[in-house]
């Protein structure tokens, strides 16, 4: 008998506490099958966000730190300051990297930091019930912005992985969606390829994942999916906005 | 050893490289900058790291990355810059990790001068972020002593794994004084840094895996957590406290200053007994622990105390606790970057005897 389907090395033994339909669980089971693909699990150390993921130190079967609201880039730049030969990662909800920790991101991506981040945009603040997000597109009902979001009133949604490909130490940014099978796949070809990019030394590198909270959406897992390619996909194009990787056309 | 003539902030810096200090992190802020621009430039002569971070938080965060990691590593700022730096001193010490925080001490509140003061000491003393933490405060009084104190701080952080604060004011920082440096310019780590196997350095599966963390959802795991920090603590105070006497035995009138605050008050001191009033001087060189025993026990024989700061009056709080309402603890202080002078301190001790 073959083993046809089991649990990456780099997932700990941990129940994943996230939501039932939240697909936070299927891009960590991303990021832990690029670190085994890469047979780096010994090598990596991963830096877990404030928001759903704060546990990811729990699930990921590499050292890890938790870091303040925002500053994982930070965190993980000193980290890889003192081990530039290991693989450092964060993993980040757009609360956390595209509001409060604006700068930090900007910065790491800006000064080629050899990390790779793991960029989870679900449109929302999960964590603390959904308030608005700078993700949120213009239209959506969150706990603060209870009529819709209002562009008059805050603008439009972030698109993180057009500015940050624009920095000229970003060595590779994508964007992908985790919301169906096929779309699975090409988001597990991407972030293996962050990885690759980052064991290159070509630069920083980011994924921006798009991923489903339907408890704050108010929706059933299903309809949940189904939103992130009716409504997100068209404001967040998928595909990779930069690669500068070694052998990369 | 050689005697060196050296500027307090660069003098802080050098000392660190030689306590074993590889990498340092942080952002421009006067009255500071000589340790950045320092750093900047022997650190890429020995194989350490300089980093200009983008601001003080991201600067105190790479400093949790880096300790967290392992590395012997500081940041230095002043006034506003350390006010951005709480958050993340509250996460060093809730996640235990070492490190040496250099605050050289400008007027306030607000964006308030650049000028030399004491008016960070409640912030420094009390923790100055969020949560039930302290933190050790080192403050020296020379340049010198600012040297062998910037050694004690990395050696304190890493025996009780907490961040270490080396509070001086504007005037520790500029001034230029003859100094000791330990002869160990390149040695890649201190001697005395102790091995640390609770850093996230990559886990092979030969130890537990390594999680730098201070979240605690469980409130009887916050609680048990917060118990074994408090019982640190106290074992820090029981045992660190560092503080100097000067002609206590017969004073009638006891000054307690520290920082260049102190040689000031020395000098007024010298005055006063020079005409008949006898004076002494405890200077704490700890603030936190604060040196509260001796204190208490020179209220015996004392008939009053004098606290002199370049602050409002903050230090004087602890004097009044450590004295507790036995004898009377008088308080003289200047603000806004203003220095007390020597003839004015002479005429508070004159109207306090
Ligand atoms: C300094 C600070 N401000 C606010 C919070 C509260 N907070 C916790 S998680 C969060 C938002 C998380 O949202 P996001 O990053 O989008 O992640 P998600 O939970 O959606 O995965 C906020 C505001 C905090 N912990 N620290
Ligand atoms: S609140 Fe939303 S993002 Fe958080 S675990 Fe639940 S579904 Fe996922």
């Amino acid at each position: 008998m073959s083993i046809v389907f089991s649990k990456p090395l780099s997932l700990t033994d941990n129940v994943l506490t996230y939501c039932p339909g939240c697909t936070h669980g299927i891009i960590h089971r991303l990021v832990a099958e690029a670190i085994d693909d890469l047979g780096v699990q010994s090598q990596t150390i991963g830096v877990a966000p404030v928001g759903c993921a704060v546990f990811a130190y729990n699930f990921f079967a590499v050292d890890m730190l938790q870091a303040a609201h925002g500053r994982a880039p930070a965190v993980a730049t000193g980290v890889k300051r003192v081990h530039p030969d290991k693989i450092v990662f964060t993993y980040q909800g757009d609360g956390d990297l595209a509001s409060i920790g604006m700068a930090e991101i900007m910065h790491a991506a800006a000064r080629g930091e050899k990390i790779t981040t793991i960029f989870v945009n679900n449109a929302i603040y999960g964590m603390t019930g959904g308030q608005m997000a700078p993700t949120t597109l213009v239209g959506q009902v969150t706990t603060t912005s209870p009529y819709g979001r209002s562009e008059e009133l805050t603008g439009k949604p972030i698109r993180v992985s057009e500015i940050i490909s624009q920095l000229d130490g970003t060595a590779y940014a994508a964007r992908v969606s985790a919301h169906d099978p096929k779309h699975v796949m090409e988001a597990k070809k991407a972030i293996r390829k962050a990885f690759e990019t980052q064991r290159g030394g070509a630069g920083f590198s980011m994924v921006e994942v798009l991923s489903t909270c339907p408890t704050n959406w108010g929706m059933t897992p299903i309809e949940a999916l189904k939103w992130v390619a009716t409504d997100m996909v068209p404001y967040y194009p998928l595909g990779v906005y930069k690669d500068l990787s070694k052998g990369a056309a | 050893m050689a005697k060196l003539l050296m500027k307090g902030n660069e003098a802080i810096a050098e000392s660190a490289i030689r306590s074993g200090c590889r990498f340092f992190f942080g952002y421009p802020i006067t009255p500071q900058n000589q340790i950045p621009e320092y750093m900047s430039k022997r650190m890429p002569q020995i194989g350490g790291t300089f980093l200009q971070a983008e601001s003080e938080v991201s600067a105190i965060n790479m400093v949790y990355g880096a300790s967290g990691s392992g590395a012997r590593v500081m940041t230095s700022s002043s006034g506003p810059g350390i006010s951005l730096k709480q958050e993340g001193i509250s996460y060093l010490a809730g996640a235990q990790l070492p490190c040496v925080i250099v605050n050289i001490m400008r007027g306030g509140p607000g964006l308030g001068s650049i000028q030399p003061s004491q008016g960070d000491y409640f912030q420094s003393t009390r923790g100055g972020g969020h949560g039930d933490y302290r933190v050790p405060v080192l403050a020296p009084s020379s340049v010198s002593e600012a040297v062998s104190l910037t050694q004690r701080a990395f050696d304190l952080a890493d025996q009780y794994r907490t961040p270490v604060i080396l509070l001086g004011d504007g005037m520790i920082g500029q001034m230029m004084e003859p100094v000791d440096l330990p002869d160990q310019p390149d040695q890649p780590a201190a001697p005395s840094a102790p091995s640390k196997p609770w850093a996230a350095t990559g886990w092979d599966g030969s130890r537990p895996r390594s999680i730098i963390n201070s979240l605690y959802i469980d409130p009887s795991a916050l609680e048990r957590h917060n118990t074994m920090l408090q019982d640190k603590f106290a074992e820090i105070a029981k045992n660190e406290v560092a503080y100097s006497s000067e002609h206590t035995d017969d004073a009638d009138l006891i000054i307690i200053a520290y920082g260049t605050v102190a040689r000031i008050a020395r000098s007024a001191i010298r005055a006063a007994r020079a005409s008949g009033i006898k004076v002494g001087m405890i200077r704490p060189i700890t603030l936190w622990p604060f040196p509260s025993e001796p204190i208490a026990r020179a209220a015996r024989t004392a008939k009053a105390f004098l606290t002199v700061e370049m602050s409002a009056g903050q230090m004087v709080d602890d004097a009044r606790l450590a004295v507790g309402g036995l004898k009377p603890v008088y308080f003289y202080g200047r603000t806004g970057g203003m220095v007390p002078a020597v003839r004015d301190v002479l005429a508070r001790i004159k109207e306090a005897v």
